[in-house]
């Protein structure tokens, strides 16, 4: 049994770190957030060449291969950074077609998305936001040698800059009956449009498919339980990769409160030594502790064991979207006015927690699967 | 990152649990002599100060393996591995750290053997958290200290033949925690008194001790005159990971969950109703994030790096989930939740009442939650001190 970093994985951590705190301190990544296409294609060309991209990608075809820990790693420190980018998106759409993709698929667009010429993006949820098989409307009909995708998707993450979309699609009557397939950007009678986040960092859209056809090659997982069960198997990785991001995020809004704790001075006293300031501020180091000894857990089960896995997903971003909520909350309140300020970052905090608490399950949803899950 | 045991440790745990489905059978078919007869085997099999050196006939056992015992013992409710409950926890270790090879030799196997009972006298009338300005005083005279004095809220005073006490050797010191003395006091020595005091349930298990010229001789003195407060440090920090209480809440959790799945809220089974649903999710995430946090401590310590004060992180979660668990199964027992523990016609015989009323050893005895949160907050996070 180990709990640790290997030394490797350290240093790993230290130059993903060392990368973000050169280039995207929190105002570039406010001048980024503001910027049309919400991501810097100059920055996503570094990371694909640093590897980031590829880091879960076969080496065959172009990859790293290293494993969900890794992963955890660069997700919690672009966390720390607030850092805009479409790397969630991406990874998800790694690991869709690694588990789900013939070799023959894989090879035909995996090295495009480790090298960032490609970005693809998953879309799965709905307008119902039911995270069960029947969020899933989107027909898929087959018609002469190809698919028919028609309906629409919501939620998805960087819609307007994505290349390709892996879109869970309706193939039968059983409920389970769902299918997922690759779909180009430049299809006809697909649609984006841009819905904005509270968080301006992260970028969602909206896809309406219209009549989309595409060719049976295109066809990742599909038919009877099959389809469903990689869904749910991806909708665990994107719940795990928010809380990866919520931890490096959460610490990064608690440290911007110590620190104002550390040197604002009221009533002849610095506020950090007041226990209605100093005991909260506790509390979340006990929450943000916690949620990320279970994410990194879930983040090994997700590899390692895969039958624990949803559990742990569950239960780390259960925890992390209550945790960080208040971190959120309490970080503008114990900065008084300045916290409600534009300019002060604390609001950027606020709203990445909103993201985190809404992204792919909120806590009332992954602790009621909790509760299935542990027997009730 | 690894979660699996090695081939070693998984070796160990086969051996470990072999050795209990032999000898401990489960909870019901133990009778009233069985607590006797396994602290004896136990203790034959090297299993009592498991972690201690051999030099002083512990098991000489890794960080590790102590680990995987416990779990494995305490997830199978298995009964303490001896009676003499603080000797084990905090005097033996302490002595071994700090004692003298006279001391070593009086007092180690009689723990070991737990041949009688010791207790721990820190708190005082007007001294509880904020334990370093305690008063009792000892004095110097030849080859004698000479105790004068009250303590408080002492554990098992009343049986113990041992007490470990912290006096006040010097009070002219500039930090209040540098005049402090650690004693080992035989508690029938001449001017002790020991007076009883009844917890709310009623039972006498601690009670105030008072010292009036008590002799103790020099030779007792634990460490240096001075080193008192560091002992007591270096003693709680022993085992602290935490992991074995995890086990005892996971069969707390189990036995909340069959209430659930027995109980009705309005026609209904409360195991359909979202709220309830929610809170023992909550309680089952906090005891799995003890588990793992636990973990990380745990490897902490094997890579040799000296455990801080994050071990508040796990005695937060225990307070919380020693008040509000007993508190939610009341809560589920409706009117039946006000029955008096004991009570015929109370769920399970009141065992939830009890533990509603029982909560304060673990709550207040080793620090209260809030000292945790002022731990936390100045050690770690280097806010100011209150
Ligand atoms: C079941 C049980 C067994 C015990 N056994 C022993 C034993 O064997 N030997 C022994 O020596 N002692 C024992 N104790 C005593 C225990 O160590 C003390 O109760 C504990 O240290 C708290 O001290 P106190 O009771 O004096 O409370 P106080 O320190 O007076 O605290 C009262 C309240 O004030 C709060 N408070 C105090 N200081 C602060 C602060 N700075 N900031 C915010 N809040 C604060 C506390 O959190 C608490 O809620 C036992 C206690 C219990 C309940």
């Amino acid at each position: 049994m180990n709990f640790g970093f290997s030394e490797e994985q350290q240093i790993f951590r230290s130059a993903v770190r060392k990368f973000l705190d050169s280039n995207a301190p929190l105002e570039e990544v406010r001048r980024i957030m503001e910027s049309p296409d919400g991501y810097s294609p100059t920055l996503w060309e570094e990371m694909a060449s640093m590897g980031w991209l590829g880091l879960l990608v076969p080496e065959e075809h172009g990859g790293a291969d290293l494993g969900w820990i890794d992963l955890s790693i660069v997700l919690d420190e672009c966390g720390r950074s607030l850092f805009p980018s479409p790397l969630i998106a991406s990874t998800l759409a790694v690991l869709a077609l690694k588990e789900n993709g013939s070799e023959e698929q894989q090879a035909r667009w995996l090295p495009g998305i480790a090298d960032g010429s490609q970005l693809f993006s998953p879309a799965i949820l709905e307008a119902s936001d039911i995270l069960g098989p029947g969020g899933v409307q989107l027909t898929g009909l087959a018609e002469s040698g190809g698919i028919v995708l028609r309906g629409e998707k919501f939620f998805v993450l960087d819609a307007t800059v994505a290349t390709h979309f892996v879109v869970a699609y309706r193939s039968g009557e059983d409920p389970e009956d769902i299918g997922l397939a690759v779909v180009d950007r430049a299809s006809d009678g697909l649609e984006v449009e841009d819905t904005p986040s509270i968080d301006a960092t992260k970028r969602i859209g909206r896809l309406v498919l219209d009549g989309v056809r595409i060719s049976e090659d295109r066809v990742l997982a599909s038919g009877s339980r099959k389809g469903w069960s990689a869904v749910v198997r991806l909708l665990d990785h994107a719940a795990a990769a928010v809380t990866a991001e919520a931890i490096g995020a959460a610490e990064g809004g608690h440290a911007l409160i110590v620190g104002y704790a550390k040197q604002r001075t009221q009533f002849g006293s610095l506020i950090g030594r007041f226990q209605g300031v100093k005991h909260p501020l506790a509390d979340m180091y006990v929450d943000i502790e916690s949620f990320k000894s279970l994410l990194y857990y879930a983040a090994w089960c997700l590899d390692e064991s895969p039958d624990e896995a949803p559990l742990y997903v569950s239960m780390a971003k259960a925890y992390a979207s209550d945790a960080f909520t208040r971190i959120g909350i309490d970080g503008i309140e114990l900065h008084g006015a300045l916290g409600y300020t534009w300019e002060y970052d604390a609001q950027l905090y606020l709203k990445r927690s909103k993201w985190v608490k809404s992204a792919y399950g909120g806590s009332d949803h992954h602790y009621d699967r909790v509760a299935t899950l542990g027997g009730l | 990152m690894d979660f699996n045991l090695t081939p070693e440790e998984e070796a160990f745990r086969d051996e470990v649990c072999a050795f209990l489905d032999e000898n401990l059978p489960p909870e019901p078919e133990r009778d009233e002599m069985f607590p006797l007869r396994w602290s004896q085997l136990v203790r034959e099999k090297g299993w009592v100060g498991f972690s201690w050196p051999k030099e002083v006939g512990g098991g000489g056992a890794t960080l590790m393996e102590q680990a995987i015992l416990k779990q494995e013992l305490a997830s199978r409710r298995a009964p303490p591995l001896g009676t003499c409950i603080m000797g084990l926890a905090w005097v033996g270790p302490a002595i071994i750290q700090y004692g003298t090879q006279e001391q070593k030799d009086l007092f180690i196997e009689d723990i070991l053997d737990s041949k009688y009972q010791w207790c721990t006298g820190y708190s005082e009338p007007d001294i509880g958290s904020d334990l370093a300005a305690l008063q009792c005083k000892g004095v110097r005279r030849g080859d004698h200290y000479v105790v004068t004095g009250q303590k408080i809220w002492t554990s098992l005073a009343q049986w113990a033949k041992w007490m470990i006490l912290l006096v006040r050797t010097d009070s002219g010191g500039e930090k209040k925690h540098d005049g402090i003395t650690c004693l080992l006091v035989e508690m029938d020595s001449p001017g002790i008194e020991v007076a009883p005091i009844a917890n709310m349930s009623k039972q006498p298990f601690f009670a105030e001790v008072f010292f009036n010229d008590v002799e103790v001789p020099v030779g007792n003195r634990l460490g240096e005159e001075g080193q008192g407060w560091q002992i007591t440090i270096g003693a709680l920090a022993n085992e602290r990971s935490g992991i074995s209480e995890v086990s005892g809440l996971l069969w707390e959790l189990d036995l909340l969950k069959k209430l659930v799945r027995e109980v009705q809220i309005g026609g209904r089974p409360a195991s359909e109703d979202s709220r309830v649903r929610r809170r023992v999710a909550e309680f089952e995430t906090r005891i799995a994030a003890m588990r793992f946090n636990g973990m990380r401590y745990l490897t902490k310590q094997i890579r040799g790096e000296p455990l801080g004060s994050e071990t508040s992180v796990n005695k937060l979660h225990t307070a919380h989930l020693e008040k509000y668990m007993a508190e939610f199964a009341i809560e589920l027992e409706g009117s039946y939740g006000c029955l008096a523990p004991g009570s015929s016609h109370a769920v399970e015989r009141g065992r939830w009442q009890k533990e509603a009323l029982g909560w304060c050893t673990a709550v207040i005895g080793g620090g209260t939650p809030n000292i945790q949160k002022n731990i936390i907050a100045e050690r770690i996070l280097g806010l100011p001190h209150d």
